[in-house]
């Protein structure tokens, strides 16, 4: 098969999540598109060890290894990542990527718009229960 | 002990005496009598033995370097020879009753301590500049007096003469000091050595290339420290000091510090005939000038002031016809009677409890309150006069004998022209001195009119001093002048026969004009206007007084110097020219238009280029980078997803050019 | 076969000879499977990013993933196609549901789903896309992947390799998931009520991938 075929498709999976990672607003669904952005990774290390298996007898396997490891560490990720997001959406009310600016220059920590989120904060309590009681 | 040991000792008292003062004055208040008395008159009775011990013979010296200094070796030198010696003698004299004296004066003053302490320091650096063989460490001594009097005039700090004073004392000696240190360089570098015996072993040999050029920058030095033209005008404001100090600074140390300077080195300045010109000119214009104003003054301590101007300006002109024995004879005698003068002075104004002669007169009996400052008084303004037989007569005619001398051609060491300004200048100068000491004494103690305050009797230790000042007064001159010349270079100072006949002569024309001209002026007593006197705690110490006393005469009268008084003999003696002698002339004006003036407007034009000028490109070397910063902080939005995709477009647009580069597209 | 005996010696020797076996407007089945499986694959990924309902993106990311675990198997690597499929599709998406779900996420179309910062990061993508194919298509144009003989990812194959070679990294990477799963529990245990959920499901995660 030709080399051409994965590494392009897997070049262009990349794009297609990075763009994900840029443009989505939810924070959930940046890590969706992380995931994509790894799973083209493992695509090109799994069509070069494919090919290097034969052309240069690597025994060795690295490239599946090293996808196998990508998978972990990428499962790994998303726990912290989730854990992450739930605990700013429990803080903060939202987890819109884009409001959370603490780091704007000028931010006041004191500005009405943080309190009105922190009133809101009992509400994804609330939910985070209600979820806890259906799992 | 050695002499040499015993002289080291002399400035090194009152100097551990000021140390010790300044770190006990305010733990142990009992021990600041003592040890500001002590010490002085420890060192005048050490002064007096290394006196005795050196007797005239040839000069003690000593000399140790401690380290190499550089090309031009500085050296811990004790030069001690008969002027040194009997200088020194004065200068704890002098300072032995001022101290005593001040523990009266300065009684309930709460900076005593440290006004204690600097009296003897200042004493110290007077000893040191006359026992120092080495020019630099009497370099040291100059400027530690020049300090030294900075503080002691600025001692009434509280009013704003005192500190407009101190400041001109220090700033117009200063003035002088610049050149003077600069003649020293040149001169230590034409000898190769500091050490005066070698420097004037060098004169004789003709090893200074420059002498004139090094003489005359010498003597700006000597004309700031020693009052001359046109440098004189620190010394009548420096009377915003306490009177005590006046006294020190005018009778031992401070201005004579330069002459004596001037006659340590002398063969110097002999050496150029300009040099000597120019001094017997500055002596000259000094004297003269100096007289007529101390004829306007009211202040009764400027009054005294202009004449030590004037004394001084004898004893340069001593030096100008190259006779340095008349020149420390008069100092001598200058010393103790002008001490004398500024001690009577203090007590006068404590006890009439004005400074002002045209007050003074108008109260009556005040000699009556202060029977000791009116004799001795009497004594030292005779003295002054120069009456036979008091000492200030012998050391006159020393100085007028000299000049005559030279003009008679006896001597090659100074130029005839010298010698006939001196002599003139003298001549005239003593006809105004006994017209100016005969005023003071009549306003101040034949007044007329109300009874003066009566405050008890002044303090045992302000009127003993005087007595035990008048008696080298009264007595000095006439004993000294044969036994001097073995002290000195040996040259006669026995009053000639033209210059005594003549200088009496003139002496008494001017105290009798004036005497009568005071006649003439009380006759009119009816008209005399009444005018203030002041003082608003007669009761307080005489330094309250005094201060009260300074700070309230501009108020009262206008002017620091001046007072309107019809009265006064010397406003008819001097007609015209009595207003202008009382502003002294004009001089401060004209420096204030040569000098504060510009420096004023270039510190202004300063100011200006740097609050518009420079300022400027500082601040916008602040301002474009808070632009900058500005612009930055717009993109600080705290939006990651921006941030990344800033990062991230970076990353490809540098990727991509590494591609091209690899590639060599 | 003569030919890749001779490309397993000399791989850069060969390939200007095995292009010329392999035509690249003649492609083989393979080839044009991997192509369509592909086209699936970026289809459901487009949509991933690009989809205004949240949940459907979670459900076309499993279209993706499961579309990139047929190309796995394509390229001879079955055992981590399975792993794909077990830990991806078993495990993380229903995470992300979860997620999804926990935050309250709007069921339906939700009008701002994409942040202002979309330009943009289309402009980036697109540039970046340009450049990385522009890059591999130049460099691998004429490289190519002999698939015959024996699978080169087995279960058996990689076994062996991950527990002879790579077993020390394997052990570490134990211990950063032991780390990971130690940081979720005290992330999610802030606050008292919501810490069970998140610890559990992160427990499950690794245990998945264990």
């Amino acid at each position: 098969m030709h080399l051409a075929y994965p590494a392009v498709l897997s070049a262009l999976l990349f794009c297609t999540g990075l763009y994900g990672v840029l443009a989505r607003r939810n924070a959930i669904l940046v890590l969706m598109s992380v995931e994509l952005m790894l799973n083209a990774v493992n695509l090109n290390l799994v069509a070069f060890d494919a090919w290097l298996s034969r052309a240069a007898e690597d025994t060795l396997h690295s490239g599946q290894a090293l996808a196998l490891f990508t998978i972990a560490i990428a499962a790994a990720e998303i726990g912290i990542g989730l854990a992450i997001v739930l605990a700013v959406y429990r803080n903060r009310g939202t987890s819109d990527i884009d409001r959370l600016r603490d780091t704007a220059e000028g931010h006041d920590p004191d500005d009405p718009d943080s309190d009105a989120t922190g009133r809101e904060a009992p509400a994804p309590r609330a939910a985070g229960e209600k979820a806890e009681a259906t799992a | 002990m050695t002499t040499t040991t015993l002289a080291v000792l002399v400035p090194l008292l009152p100097f551990l005496g000021a140390i010790a003062g300044l770190l006990l004055g305010r733990t142990a208040p009992g021990f600041v009598r003592p040890l500001a008395v002590l010490p002085t008159l420890v060192s005048l009775a050490l002064a007096a033995l290394v006196a005795a011990r050196q007797g005239g013979d040839g000069a003690v010296d000593a000399a140790t370097e401690l380290t190499p200094t550089g090309s031009v070796p500085v050296e811990l030198a004790l030069h001690i020879d008969g002027f040194a010696a009997l200088t020194a003698v004065l200068v704890t004299v002098v300072a032995g009753c001022v101290q005593i004296y001040s523990t009266g004066y300065l009684r309930d003053d709460p900076r005593y301590p440290s006004y204690a302490a600097l009296v003897s320091l200042f004493t110290s650096a007077m000893l040191l500049v006359v026992y120092s063989g080495d020019l630099m460490v009497l370099l040291v001594g100059w400027e530690v007096m020049g300090i030294c009097s900075y503080f002691l005039v600025g001692h009434y700090w509280e009013t704003p003469e005192a500190r407009a004073a101190s400041l001109k004392a220090f700033l117009v000696t200063k003035l002088g000091d610049l050149p003077f240190l600069i003649g020293l360089f040149a001169l230590a570098t034409d000898a190769g050595s500091f050490r005066i015996t070698r420097i004037l072993g060098a004169v004789a040999n003709g090893g200074i290339e420059h002498p004139t050029l090094v003489a005359l920058l010498l003597l700006a030095g000597v004309a700031g420290k020693s009052a001359q033209f046109p440098l004189h005008t620190w010394l009548p404001d420096a009377m915003a000091g306490p009177t005590p100090v006046s006294a020190l600074i005018h009778a031992a140390t401070m201005v004579a510090a330069g002459v004596y300077f001037i006659a340590r080195l002398l063969p110097l300045f002999e050496a150029s005939q300009a040099a000597m010109t120019v001094l017997a000119v500055m002596a000259a214009v000094t004297m003269a000038g100096s007289a007529l104003a101390a004829l306007a003054q009211d202040d009764i301590k400027r009054v005294l002031a202009y004449s030590t101007i004037g004394q001084l300006g004898y004893m340069t002109g001593a030096l100008a016809v190259a006779d340095r024995g008349a020149a420390v004879f008069h100092l001598l005698s200058h010393g103790a009677f002008k001490a004398l003068l500024f001690l009577a002075a203090g007590v006068i104004i404590h006890a009439a409890g004005t400074n002002s002669l045209a007050a003074m007169s108008r109260m009556g009996h005040l000699r009556d309150r202060v029977p000791d400052a009116y004799w001795t008084m009497t004594v030292a303004l005779l003295a002054l006069a120069a009456i036979s037989p008091f000492s200030g007569f012998f050391s006159k005619e020393a100085v007028l004998g000299a000049a005559e001398h030279v003009v008679t051609g006896h001597t090659g060491h100074a130029p005839a022209a010298a010698g006939w300004i001196v002599l003139l200048a003298g001549l005239v100068t003593a006809l105004l001195t006994a017209a100016y000491a005969m005023r003071l004494w009549q306003l101040a103690f034949r007044g007329h009119g109300t009874e003066a305050p009566d405050h008890g009797r002044q303090p045992l230790t302000m009127t003993v001093v005087l007595w035990v000042l008048a008696v080298p007064s009264l007595a000095l001159g006439g004993l000294a002048f044969r036994v001097l010349p073995d002290w000195f270079d040996g040259r006669d100072l026995t009053p000639t026969l033209t210059t005594s006949v003549l200088g009496t002569g003139v002496a008494l024309v001017g105290g009798i004009v004036t005497y009568a001209t005071w006649r003439h002026t009380t006759a009119h007593a009816a008209a005399r206007v009444p005018l203030g006197a002041v003082a608003a705690h007669p009761e307080g110490d005489a330094a309250r007084v005094e201060a009260e006393a300074i700070a309230a005469h501009e108020p009262a009268y206008g002017d620091i110097a001046y007072a309107p008084d019809p009265s006064d003999p010397g406003r008819l003696l001097l007609g015209p020219l009595h207003r202008h002698a009382a502003a002294g002339f004009h001089l401060d004006a004209v420096y204030s238009a040569l000098f504060v003036r510009p420096v004023r407007a270039g510190a202004s034009l300063v100011r200006f280029l740097d609050r518009e000028v420079v300022d400027t490109y500082v601040r916008g070397a602040g301002t474009l980078p808070r632009w900058l910063g500005a612009a930055v902080r717009r993109a600080q939005t705290g939006n990651l997803q921006t941030y990344v995709s800033a990062l991230l477009a970076g990353t490809v647009v540098l990727a991509v050019a590494a591609v091209l580069a690899a590639t060599g597209a | 076969m003569t030919l890749a005996a001779a490309a397993g010696t000399a791989a850069h020797a060969t390939t200007t000879t095995a292009a010329e076996t392999h035509g690249f407007l003649s492609p083989t089945g393979v080839e044009i499977a991997f192509l369509l499986v592909g086209l699936v694959t970026l289809g459901a990924a487009i949509i991933t990013v690009t989809t205004r309902q949240l949940v459907h993106a979670a459900l076309w990311l499993v279209v993706a993933l499961g579309g990139l675990a047929v190309e796995y198997l394509l390229l001879t690597a079955e055992f981590i196609a399975w792993v794909q499929v077990l830990i991806y599709v078993g495990s993380v998406v229903v995470l992300l549901l979860f997620g999804l779900m926990l935050t309250r996420a709007p069921i339906g179309r939700s009008p701002d789903a994409d942040s202002g910062n979309r330009w943009v990061a289309l402009a980036v993508s697109v540039v970046a896309a340009a450049a990385l194919v522009w890059v591999v298509a130049d460099a691998f144009r004429t490289t190519w992947i002999d698939l015959d003989g024996a699978p080169s990812g087995s279960t058996e194959v990689t076994g062996a390799s991950l527990f002879q070679h790579w077993v020390l990294p394997f052990e570490a990477l134990s211990v950063l998931l032991l780390a990971a799963l130690v940081g979720a529990i005290v992330l999610s245990r802030k606050a008292k009520d919501g810490a069970a959920t998140g610890a559990r499901a992160t427990r499950r995660d690794s245990e998945g991938v264990r």
